[in-house]
């Protein structure tokens, strides 16, 4: 069979995301605590020197450190840079200056946002001061974000020894991640998602195995070499092995129970998987055959039931599980 | 003269007590609680060591993308190397290997090696079942995926439904011995075991991993590390990794070709010809209860078709000639990320005497073993209680 025209390659956006958890451990605990209490808390690392934001361990000596310090919610700008076009849950939604700040009292910096009318308005070594947010839960963003300050120098500030005791503390936080792909197929899964448009089954052959493989992936994964060759398989199949699943998964909208199979279509030279309908759950064996069953609008096949055949010998797809 | 390996020597062992969730702690404050063990376990401190290895799950599972990154100062690594190794679920393993390796080309001469998981900060069979474009969604996390290889190694073998069962009965119960285990079902009998709900037919509730919290960390050294040791140090024989592709046309998912590979390597390093009689003790990643007769096949411990008759005739028991997963294994604990590497720490503790209540008394050499992915990492590790010849 010639290789058909190459089609169209087809994309759609992926997004992930996820809120995940973080329990904070007593130092973020106490750092973020504070912030909800207008609080802004640094830990003295061993060598003497008071670290904002805090961590739980020396980054010279690798001691766990707890000695925590107030320190002033002024100070200078170390390093900055503008940003002309602010995204979705950056702290401001007009323009504004990524800004380092390092705190009076504080020997590290602090990165955050500067809320500035434009870039010729910042500069390292200005003075700034927290703008706190008006409703504040325990979160870095109870630092709604830096403002000018009027400069008056940075004072000589001794931080001040804190026990990071608070009421009500704050002891995780939810970090909701999000990541936005294009996500593409590629050429011989495109053109399989082609032919099943069509209600066809289009695998690839391997040029050096001979195998068909359904779904292609463009390549043999065991020879290492492109596959370019189309062979049409099924439609009906094989069931080689299934299991049933009897819990219901929160971002599937499959009843349970159902049969998850690995089914050999005919022609194929591994399984492909699918849902087993049409005949109880408990009656689906290894060996079954079937054949798709295909709804409007769906891009895959609804499910596989049974042909009616008699069941395949267990010679016959033994290598195909 | 081709210049031999430097032998590697465990001498320090940590692990935290694995739980279901650690609200307690922050994932720096988690890991550092068992390279802290470790050390103490190995009598040194931070700046004896060299370097650091570092392994967790993928990083969907937690979020966290570049743990090397975050955690340097949690494990005193600044100003050292450190990396971060990324294999599935046989990462623990690998990451070990990687480590053993540093000091096997004498690159460094102590290495803590530390791998670790939060999953209650996730949702695993989440970051499982990503909703890839134009796929269709059928299933949801390992059990599923895995279930129909079960099925599959039944069918092959001809083994009776019960021996699964037999597997998480006996780990349970082993588990109890293990104070660092997560799940200590005190009540659990097999009866229960095999009432237990069917999830993913034919594996039951009782058949399957928790989800866990956990760290484990190792210290590893040369001779002249070995030589300063305040305990008898566990030797590492052999290791070895192999991969395969998750899926490919005559893909074997009950015995895949890359764990026979990567146990042959690792008995062939260790001059082991006779894998069930040289061996004491037996560390393997058995998350679904019938993985056991399936690994004792492909490791080379029962011929092809014959694994469950191990289990049945009790000889995976803890006083059985073939102890496997004293600890309680993975189905007792199961901080994905670290589960691995707890197979290799606990195969290390046998071999060095030091496995408490479930020790296989006498035990001189331990098999460590991890998988991963689509059953398609694999990584193993040959512990003992002498030096291996150089």
């Amino acid at each position: 069979m010639p290789a058909a025209p190459v089609p169209e390659v087809l994309s759609a956006p992926l997004v992930v995301e996820f809120p995940f958890t973080r329990s904070l451990g007593p130092v973020q605990s106490a750092f973020l605590t504070g912030l909800r209490e207008r609080v802004v808390l640094g830990v003295r690392t061993g060598d003497g020197r008071v670290m904002v934001p805090p961590v739980e361990y020396d980054p010279v000596t690798a001691e766990e450190l707890r000695d925590l310090v107030e320190v002033a919610p002024t100070g200078t700008v170390t390093t900055w840079a503008w940003n002309d076009h602010p995204r979705r849950r950056q702290p401001l939604r007009t323009p504004f200056a990524w800004v380092l700040v390092r705190l009076d009292g504080a020997d590290t910096a602090l990165l955050h946002a500067l809320d500035a009318p434009g870039p010729e308005a910042v500069s390292t070594g200005m003075r700034v001061r927290v703008r706190w947010a008006a409703e504040r839960t325990g979160a870095i963003t109870d630092i709604a974000c830096f403002e000018p300050d009027e400069d008056r120098g940075a004072p000589a500030v001794a931080p001040a020894p804190h026990d990071g005791v608070f009421t009500d503390p704050v002891t995780g936080i939810v970090a909701e991640a999000r990541l936005d792909y294009t996500y593409s197929p590629g050429r011989a899964q495109s053109a399989y998602l082609h032919a099943l448009g069509e209600r066809r089954t289009v695998g690839e052959r391997c040029p050096d195995c001979r195998k068909v493989y359904v779904p292609p992936r463009g390549a043999c994964p065991t020879c290492g070499v492109a596959t370019t060759e189309q062979v049409e398989v099924g439609p009906a199949g094989t069931v080689t092995t299934f299991c049933i699943v009897n819990i219901k998964a929160k971002n599937l909208d499959i009843e349970v129970p159902y049969v998850y199979a690995h089914i050999a279509l005919d022609g194929a030279d591994l399984a492909l998987h699918g849902r087993i309908g049409g005949i109880p759950y408990d009656q689906v064996r290894m060996g079954l055959r079937v054949e798709p069953v295909w709804t409007d609008g769906g891009r895959h096949p609804d499910h596989y039931r049974p042909t009616g055949e008699p069941d395949a010998a267990y010679d016959t797809y033994k290598e195909l599980l | 003269m081709p210049v031999s390996k430097e032998p590697v020597a465990v001498v320090g062992i940590g692990q935290t007590k694995h739980v279901a969730a650690r609200r307690d702690v922050s994932i720096a404050g988690l890991v550092r609680e068992a390279a802290l063990a470790a050390l103490a376990d190995a009598e040194l401190t931070w700046s004896d060591v060299d370097a650091v290895v570092i392994g967790k799950a993928p990083d969907f599972f937690e979020g966290v993308m570049m743990p090397e990154l975050y955690l340097a100062d949690a494990l005193g690594a600044v100003g050292k190397p450190m990396l971060r190794v990324h294999t599935a679920g046989s990462v623990g393993g690998s990451t070990a290997l990687v480590a053993a390796n540093l000091v096997a080309a004498r690159v460094h001469r102590t290495v803590l090696t530390l791998a670790f998981e939060k999953q209650s900060e996730s949702n695993a069979m989440w970051g499982l079942s990503l909703p890839v474009p134009f796929q269709q969604p059928l299933l949801a996390g390992a059990g599923g995926f895995f279930a129909p290889h079960v099925r599959a190694y039944i069918r092959r073998t001809g083994a009776p439904d019960t021996v699964g069962s037999l597997v998480a009965y006996k780990d349970r119960r082993n588990a109890l011995k293990n104070p660092y285990a997560h799940l200590h079902e005190h009540d659990l009998t097999l009866e229960k075991v095999q009432a237990s709900p069917m999830l993913w037919d034919p594996i039951r509730y009782s058949e399957t991993c928790p989800s866990s919290d956990g760290a484990c960390a190792m210290v590893l050294t040369d001779r002249t590390g070995a030589a300063r040791s305040p305990r008898p140090p566990a030797w590492v024989h052999g290791g070895a990794m192999r991969s395969e592709p998750t899926l490919f046309a005559g893909k074997d998912f009950v015995s895949p070709q890359a764990g026979k590979d990567c146990a042959a390597d690792v008995y062939r390093q260790a001059g082991i010809t006779d894998p069930r009689r040289e061996l004491d003790a037996v560390e393997m990643y058995v998350p679904f209860s019938w993985y056991e007769p399936m690994w004792l096949e492909n490791l080379g411990f029962a011929e092809e078709g014959e694994g469950w008759k191990l289990t049945e005739a009790g000889v995976t028991e803890l006083d059985g000639d073939l102890p496997v997963n004293p600890s309680g294994g993975v189905l007792s604990t199961n901080p994905i990320g670290a589960s691995g590497m707890i197979r290799f720490a606990e195969a290390a503790l046998q071999v060095r005497g030091r496995a408490g209540e479930h020790q296989v008394p006498g035990a001189r050499r331990a098999l460590g073993h991890a998988y991963g992915g689509g059953a398609q990492f694999f990584a193993m590790w040959l512990v003992g209680s002498e030096r291996p010849a150089t």
